[in-house]
């Protein structure tokens, strides 16, 4: 009965730094309040009803002591601050080369889609020691993506993708919780991430039908949705090829001047459901939008493919 | 505009007025410079209110336009840039009456008083006409969310074109019913209040000729007509010539 | 006399005239706090009983004592907006606020009798709206109404409950609007602004932020009820809107609220620290300035309660340094508070048991504030049982301890009785040990990862959610207490005296209950506030009974 956790496993690089400067905050923490605590029981003590002591001249103001417990404080505060800051910059983008993995959240399950293909419900399967980079939307309300071991939370918000990332140090199965009420079975919106070796995640990976994987899936919707038509060389319609276009400057006109914009999961997104709000400089704005027609998880995997192609040569 | 307080002078050196006709003081207050002074500072910590309370809607505006411009643009091209120009004068105009008002009750002016709370509560009802004109040709042009909304003829084109979004198109409605409603629900309860103070002023009720009380009308009034001259320009004038 | 003396006749003093008319339609402010502890005792144990019936549900991993999830976030949904709109915002200024102000300046009412009533009615009915709401299945949004979720996806009465809190922040800005005027301009000659007592520096920061700040959450939660109804995308993403939108305009009210709800109950424990330590409080101007400090800070905060939700990391970073800034103010009071009882003469009666009880809770609780203001801790713990923890420590061992401390400190001022001192000593312990027991697990289960606003979790958090819940079966007993034992000192004649705690302040030097007007005579202020000095309190002592030679009656 008594064997219960007090501290949720360090998982993960990132949880060990966050706990520890929890810890120190915690040390701060009962370090004044067993102060304040020992001074008022000492002072009432000392100085109650009926004891014989000096009790001449009872200070009613002090420059120097205001200035120490208004200094000490802001020091020890900002040195807080500073610390939490850096933590949360430093790990605020993901290392180059993340294992990518797609979230889709949804009243009230986890839609988690790998970029190799295995898509899996309340379950994410990692390998161990490497970066994993999550893109997430949701299809309906504020949801939260919430793995307590790795210390990571991300809000999931509709209409627009959320990233999170981590590097999990530790094989085992974690919690994961929907962390923002969501409506009736927000604690049921649970699940486990379950790190593995490398070697049995590819195992993992390849097995349960060897599917296509979210790319070679996105290449077929490229196809079924028409987009190959304008975008692979059309004899009739001037488009931009998207070999190589994820991840770098695009060209934008906007009235009589050009704008650069990094063509990032937004950028391949929007351009989709709104694709006449951006539209390449020396283009026409000839692409009809697809919005309503393309589920999020359909999206997510088109735009797979589009990264994918990214680093490929096309020859057509 | 600071007009002179009715002074021990200036009284003698007008009509006569009878030497019971003090404002009353209420039991809480020390003096009538005190009764006075609360009154103000009290008018002018809910007029704080007021400005938080506008001053949401305007930051959500504010959010809205810089975040889609050309929709707002677009939308805002379908304001009657005209009628609200009238309205803008006309509000004025009433905030000038008021400001009369204010003075006539001070200097104890009694049929002056009464005629510019009426023409006070004229202008103001002008507006609420305007503005109803305004409302019922924006209806017609099926241009209130929730009710009969449709984008209209002319932008569909360039919606489509630009494939812009049409919720945020709506949204500028929703927004400037939204305001334009709540201004002109605050100008309703203006005009009964100034209504009030008039036919209270009529029947001699307030002791002391009511200065207080007509000033402090007077600060709402003005209030009501400050935020006509914010929102005017953001919302008919700001995208004219784009 | 001038006319206005045919008007009212002095009575012996606010209580005498007992029809429900010169109730319902009083304008004597001191009746009207009457009538708001009246409105607030009934919400404070509604809201308890929806508490409870979580935390009976929470005794198990599984969801067993209730019909359905959906009955699980109604009652917590209900349980926040009645504990916060219906309790914890009017309890002391409203109450302690209303029947004091006025007397702690020397005047004899508000600046505005007859809105001080109108305010108590609009209260009434967003109450009567929000009673409605619960009787008829109450909302589930949980109190902070997160878009789009509450906009299009709820089926609950939504914007009833909208309308309930827009009606209920007119009430809070009136109280505030009147107070502010009152204490500009009506104090008594001599009461300078450094010779107020600190209860009403604190009242008129609460105040200011009350007057500033609701407006933005009524046009918030207007919003809300204009896409629900109108089905517009203000904050719909499937309809053009933004639901980050509506948490910027949300909290930009809901952080300084947490400030109405805590000012007052520092201003409570400033009165009370000095009075049973016999001796001036220690930085008098400091603790004043620090609490319009809070007030000014506490409107730059709000986005820390949205590091994750998609901000800017740059919005982050300001935010976090700021929350952290806003903890020096609160920090000084503190260190105030404590070297008020250095070379006093203490004595610990049920105000003070209950006035340095919040000092101890409060700090730790606006420590651990500040690991929520830290944002990499922030990510870990936001939306997890140690936020819960957190806030639970400030409002309830904050606020509802101060609360509780300053109505049994002016219980004899406002009923002409004194309670039973031992029952008063013994409740203000068993809220202390069981609102520790309550909270403090919530802490280590939030680090641990459970989430807030679950029925239902994974066994391994059992055996501290077992605590919590008996921690809270005892907290209860802590309340109900009170409750009957300060009822039943009305059946004792009203003889505690004009000061039974020979305490400083005008409040003390007129009758208990005091005259329709407060004062038979105009009072003029000429000393400082907190004139207390120990030594003669211990020269006072000389019967050797160590009761200070007061008038209690035990």
């Amino acid at each position: 009965m008594w064997n219960f956790p007090l501290f949720p496993d360090q998982a993960s690089i990132s949880a060990r730094q966050v706990d520890a400067l929890y810890f120190f905050e915690l040390c701060m923490a009962a370090f004044f309040t067993i102060l304040i605590f020992i001074l008022i029981v000492s002072f009432a003590v000392r100085y109650r009803r009926g004891t014989q002591v000096d009790r001449s001249h009872p200070p009613v103001v002090s420059r120097w002591m205001e200035v120490i417990w208004i200094g000490v404080p802001l020091f020890l505060g900002l040195t807080m601050f500073t610390w939490g800051a850096i933590l949360y910059v430093r790990d605020y983008e993901p290392p180059p080369g993340a294992l990518e993995v797609y979230v889709v959240g949804k009243q009230w399950m986890w839609y988690v889609q790998h970029a190799e293909g295995r898509a899996e419900i309340n379950e994410l399967h990692v390998p161990l020691g490497q970066a994993i980079k999550l893109t997430m939307t949701s299809q309906d309300v504020i949801h939260s993506f919430y793995i307590p071991a790795f210390r990571v939370k991300q809000d999931v918000v509709p209409g627009r993708y959320t990233s999170l990332w981590f590097a999990p140090m530790k094989v085992g199965r974690y919690h994961l919780f929907c962390a923002e009420y969501c409506g009736t079975n927000h604690s049921g919106m649970v699940g486990w991430v379950s790190v593995m070796e490398p070697v049995e995640f590819q195992q993992w990976l390849s097995q349960a039908g060897t599917g296509p994987s979210v790319a070679e899936q996105g290449e077929r919707l490229f196809v079924q949705y028409h987009c190959a038509g304008c975008h692979q060389g059309s004899q009739i319609v001037h488009a931009p090829r998207l070999e190589g276009v994820y991840g770098r400057p695009v060209p934008i006109q906007q009235g009589n001047e050009v704008h650069f914009t990094l063509a990032d999961e937004r950028y391949l997104r929007d351009s989709v459901l709104e694709p006449k709000r951006e539209v390449v400089a020396g283009y026409q704005p000839l692409m009809p939008s697809f919005k309503d027609q393309i589920s999020e998880q359909d999206l997510l995997k088109i735009i797979a493919y589009i990264k994918s192609i990214g680093a490929k040569e096309a020859t057509r | 505009m600071t007009m002179e307080p009715v002074t021990a002078d200036r009284r003698s050196a007008g009509k006569p007025i009878a030497a019971e006709d003090e404002p009353i003081l209420e039991v809480q207050f020390d003096d009538l410079e005190q009764q006075h002074e609360a009154s103000m500072l009290g008018m002018w910590l809910f007029l704080a209110t007021e400005v938080l309370f506008f001053g949401g809607l305007i930051t959500s505006y504010a959010v809205y336009r810089s975040t889609s411009p050309r929709e707002v643009a677009l939308a805002s091209h379908h304001m009657k840039v005209g009628l609200g120009c009238l309205n803008t004068v006309i509000l004025l105009g009433s905030s000038l009456t008021m400001a009369l008002a204010v003075r006539a009750s001070q200097l104890r002016a009694h049929r002056d008083l009464l005629w510019w709370l009426g023409g006070t509560m004229v202008l103001g009802t002008l507006f609420l006409g305007v503005k109803a004109i305004e409302y019922t040709a924006e209806y017609q042009e099926n241009l209130v969310p929730g009710w009969n909304f449709q984008i209209p003829e002319e932008n569909r084109a360039t919606i489509e074109q630009e494939q812009l979004n049409p919720g945020r198109f709506q949204m500028f409605f929703v927004l400037y019913f939204f305001m334009t409603g709540l201004h002109a629900i605050h100008l309703i309860i203006g005009i009964a209040l100034v209504g009030v103070m008039a036919y209270l002023s009529w029947r001699r009720w307030f002791s002391g000729g009511g200065a207080t009380q007509i000033e402090v009308t007077g600060l709402y009034w003005h209030f009501i007509d400050i935020v006509w001259v914010f929102l005017y320009p953001l919302l008919y004038l700001i995208d004219v010539h784009s | 006399m001038s006319a206005v003396a045919v008007e009212f006749q002095e009575r012996e003093d606010y209580l005498q005239e007992y029809t429900l008319k010169s109730w319902l339609l009083t304008t004597d402010h001191k009746r009207i706090g009457l009538l708001y502890m009246a409105t607030i005792t009934l919400f404070f144990f509604i809201g308890g009983a929806t508490a409870t019936v979580m935390r009976l549900e929470l005794m198990t991993p599984q969801g067993d004592v209730l019909y359905s999830p959906d009955a699980y976030n109604r009652l917590f949904t209900m349980h926040g907006v009645v504990m916060i709109f219906f309790f914890l915002v009017p309890s002391i200024p409203a109450v302690l606020g209303n029947f004091l102000i006025p007397i702690m300046i020397g005047a004899r009412d508000l600046a505005f009798p007859i809105l001080n009533l109108l305010s108590w009615y609009i209260l009434m009915i967003g109450g009567a709206i929000a009673l409605w709401i619960l009787i008829f299945g109450g909302i589930d949004t949980g109190w902070t109404f997160y878009t789009p979720f509450s906009t299009m996806f709820s089926n609950t009465m939504v914007v009833p409950a909208a309308a309930a809190v827009f009606i209920t922040g007119f009430s809070s800005i009136l109280t505030g609007l009147n107070f502010i005027v009152t204490i500009h301009t009506m104090r008594a000659p001599g009461m300078t602004w450094f010779r107020l007592p600190l209860f009403v520096w604190a009242i008129y920061a609460t105040s200011l932020i009350q007057v500033l700040a609701t407006p933005v959450v009524a046009i918030a939660i207007a919003l809300v009820a204009v896409e629900r109804v109108l089905r517009v995308g203000v904050f719909d993403p499937a309809l053009g809107g933004d639901p980050i939108l509506f948490q910027h305009l949300f909290w930009f009210y809901s952080h300084p609220v947490v400030y109405i709800m805590v000012l007052p109950g520092m201003g409570v424990v400033a009165e009370i620290v000095p009075c049973f330590s016999r001796r001036p409080i220690f930085g008098y101007r400091f603790i004043a300035f620090s609490s319009i400090a809070i007030a000014v800070l506490g409107f730059l905060v709000w986005g820390h309660h949205m590091f994750v939700s998609g901000q800017s990391m740059y919005a982050g970073m300001i935010f976090s340094m700021l929350s952290y800034l806003i903890a020096i103010p609160s920090a000084i009071k503190v260190f105030n508070w404590t070297a008020t009882l250095y070379k006093g003469s203490v004595r610990l009666d049920t105000p003070m048991l209950y006035a340095l009880g919040f000092i101890g809770l409060f700090t730790l609780g606006g420590l651990t504030g500040l690991m929520l203001a830290s944002l990499a801790i922030d990510v870990h713990v936001h939306d997890t049982y140690f936020v819960v923890a957190h806030f639970h420590y400030i409002m309830v061992g904050g606020a509802v301890m101060a609360y509780l401390g300053g109505i049994h400190f002016w219980w004899p001022k406002m009923s002409g009785r004194m309670y039973n001192e031992l029952l008063g000593k013994l409740s203000a312990l068993i809220v202390f040990i069981g609102f520790n027991l309550t909270f403090f697990p919530q802490f280590v289960l939030g680090y641990l990862g459970m989430p807030r606003r679950y029925y239902e979790y994974p066994p391994e958090f059992q055996v501290l959610n077992v605590m919590s819940t008996a921690g809270a079966s005892i907290l209860a007993v802590g309340y109900v207490l009170p409750l009957v034992y300060l009822l039943l000192s009305l059946r004792n004649p009203p003889d505690a005296g004009p000061n039974p705690w020979r305490a400083t302040g005008l409040e003390w030097q007129t009758t208990s209950p005091p005259p329709v007007h407060n004062f038979d005579e105009p009072p003029v202020v000429m000393e400082d506030p907190y004139a207390y000095s120990p030594e003669a309190a211990e020269a006072l002592d000389d019967n050797g009974t160590g009761d200070g030679g007061s008038t209690l009656r035990r």
